[in-house]
């Protein structure tokens, strides 16, 4: 018993992380048409900007967050406005612009990858922050205040999309771009706008985990990988479905890792390639 | 009339350019050694990856990244069946093996779309290396194997002969009813289905007839490691490198994506004596960059300017 609560309650707290990094992933490429192979290297961004104004300026790692998430998303608005536009428009068919859009983003994950082989350095590095755990439990105190900044993240950006104005345009322009800009929404800023929010949660979870995980400059690929399994899973563009696919991926984990740990990144493709072959569009998919 | 005797005249030049680059190829390990021959191996090699790639990727216009995974079980048949069997038997086995696997693999997944389809060849990869990974620490109890090396010039002869082999079977399938088949698929697939095409079966074919020559590149360069693990033989910049190639040449006809690939290459070893620190950030400008300003290649770019400068109003081939 005591093991299925472990169980449980570690998948919890690992999902709601796979689920925020999965959102921006799902954002940038439900909207922006952007498969963004780089994302992983965003949070790798996060954590290490967090790890360094820890040892620099001694902020508290959860108080970084204002600054790395706002920090990513104007480097991703920027990103949009400049690169990803200019490919949008030389691109004859929304196909080509995905594939061309992807191997840009590839580039990207070599340029973000190595300024930050070359700021950072490329060994592991970590830090302990809240480390105590809460009686009775196994539920280090980090990863609990990680799990309530997802929340109230996930709630805070649920309402944004839910309720305002800015929201209803992101949502109209990822059903129809075209008709969007006719309904007199700056569809140019929408989307630079959703790429900005994908790389500000990538950021701001890179943040987060850095506070329980052990970081590295090479981390990045693998939470793209983590990030790719989860918004197929729920289905490309849809956020409700990462949200759900990154809490069931999270579950998964734990369970395999408590079982067989060195198995665990084999039964992430398993699941995922099943699923693919399964039902390619996704839990959330129409 | 005089259309035509210019194109066969046309026709003439390039196919005695092409003799002229092939004797110099075939005859080059007589009169140079050493450098120029590794970088010529590296070229042809990725020259084969690239080739291979359009084969099937370049007409249907589904993206695939699964060449680390065929290259990789290269590596892995020439890691076990090196010193057993003959170098030429192993080229061999390996070419046939990716072509099976490929087969498999294309029947499961071909029916995925578009970027679907991209995404499940990016993972396969990713699986196929940590299953060996795993299988390795579990049935070995290590992470590398061993490959026996074979000479430079036996290396070289070697990755010649699969080009050159690379190359004619691209122009034959181009020609053929597969290849005309897998044409209209990229541009209407439904449209293709209803004229009569045999979809799946095409798109199948082609996916593991362009799988041959990524598994028999890889059990050829495998030879010039000593050691392999599975990080080497699956590192999805091989999966990435001849997608590049291809659009920094143009996909048009089969010289963009050969010259890709032997400026491309050409590029790299040039960042990575220079700047050997900066070299992976380097290559990550220039491919932005070049998908920024030749989106359709350095031929597209050439075709671009010839034609401005003739001032003519001809459509886009």
């Amino acid at each position: 018993m005591t093991a299925l609560r472990d169980i449980l309650i570690t998948g919890l707290l690992l999902g709601g992380l796979f689920a925020l990094v999965s959102v921006g992933l799902t954002l940038q490429y439900g909207v922006a048409r952007v498969l963004n192979v780089a994302h992983g290297e965003f949070i790798m961004v996060g954590a290490f900007l967090t790890f360094w104004l820890l040892g620099s300026v001694s902020l508290n790692p959860l108080l970084s967050l204002a600054i790395t998430g706002p920090a990513a998303f104007i480097v991703g608005f920027i990103l949009h406005k400049t690169l990803f536009r200019r490919l949008m428009h030389s691109s004859p068919s929304l196909d080509i612009f995905e594939g061309r859009s992807m191997l840009a983003s590839f580039g990207l994950l070599y340029v973000v990858q190595n300024l930050a082989r070359i700021i950072w350095g490329s060994d592991v590095e970590g830090y302990t922050f809240l480390n105590s755990t809460i009686t009775g439990a196994q539920i280090p105190l980090n990863r609990l205040v990680a799990l309530a900044f997802v929340v109230v993240l996930g709630g805070a950006f649920y309402f944004f999309l839910a309720r305002t104005r800015l929201g209803k345009a992101i949502r109209a322009s990822a059903q129809s771009p075209s008709t969007a800009q006719l309904m007199g929404v700056e569809i140019n800023n929408v989307l630079a706008i959703c790429f900005g929010l994908g790389l500000a949660l990538a950021a701001i979870a890179g943040s987060l985990l850095s506070t329980f995980f052990a970081i590295q400059t090479t981390m990045g690929l693998g939470y793209t990988v983590i990030a790719m399994v989860v918004v197929v899973m729920g289905g490309l563009g849809s956020i409700t479905g990462a949200m759900i696919g990154g809490i069931i991926l999270g579950l998964v984990s734990s369970t395999v890792t408590f079982f067989h740990p060195s198995l665990t990144m084999i039964a992430y493709y398993v699941i995922f390639i099943v699923l693919l072959l399964a039902r390619p569009k996704g839990i959330m998919g129409k | 009339m005089m259309k035509a005797k210019q194109m066969t005249r046309d026709k003439g030049i390039t196919l005695a350019l092409l003799a002229v680059a092939f004797l110099i190829l075939a005859l080059l390990p007589q009169i140079t050694s050493g450098y120029i021959l590794t970088l010529l191996i590296d070229i042809l090699k990725f020259a084969v990856l690239t080739v291979g790639w359009v084969i099937f990727s370049g007409p249907s216009g589904y993206m695939s990244l699964a060449t680390a995974a065929f290259y990789g079980l290269g590596f892995y048949i020439a890691a076990v069946f090196s010193g057993s069997i003959p170098f030429s038997l192993l080229i061999l086995l390996a070419g046939v093996s990716s072509f099976v696997v490929a087969l498999g693999v294309g029947a499961l997944t071909l029916r995925l779309r578009g970027v679907y389809f991209t995404i499940f060849t990016f993972a396969l990869v990713l699986l196929v290396q940590n299953v060996v990974l795993e299988v390795e620490r579990v049935v070995t109890q290590t992470r590398g194997r061993f490959v026996e090396t074979v000479s430079t010039e036996g290396v070289y002869y070697a990755i010649f002969i699969v080009f050159v082999l690379t190359v004619v079977s691209a122009v034959l399938i181009r020609r053929s009813r597969y290849g005309l088949a897998l044409q209209s698929i990229g541009e209407h697939e439904e449209a293709a289905a209803h004229s009569g095409i045999n979809v799946v079966w095409t798109k199948v074919l082609t996916f593991a007839s362009s799988a041959v020559f990524m598994g028999m590149a890889g059990a050829i360069i495998a030879t010039r490691r000593t050691y392999i693990d599975p990080y080497i033989a699956f590192n999805l910049n091989t999966s990435f490198l001849p997608v590049l190639m291809a659009m920094f040449g143009g996909m048009g006809n089969l010289v963009g994506p050969v010259l890709g690939a032997a400026l491309f290459t050409y590029i790299g070893e040039i960042l990575l004596t220079r700047f050997p620190d900066l070299y992976m950030l380097l290559f990550g400008v220039v491919l932005i960059l070049s998908m920024l300003f030749m989106p359709n290649g350095i031929l597209g770019l050439a075709q671009g300017i010839w034609r401005k400068m003739k001032g003519g109003g001809r459509a886009p081939a």
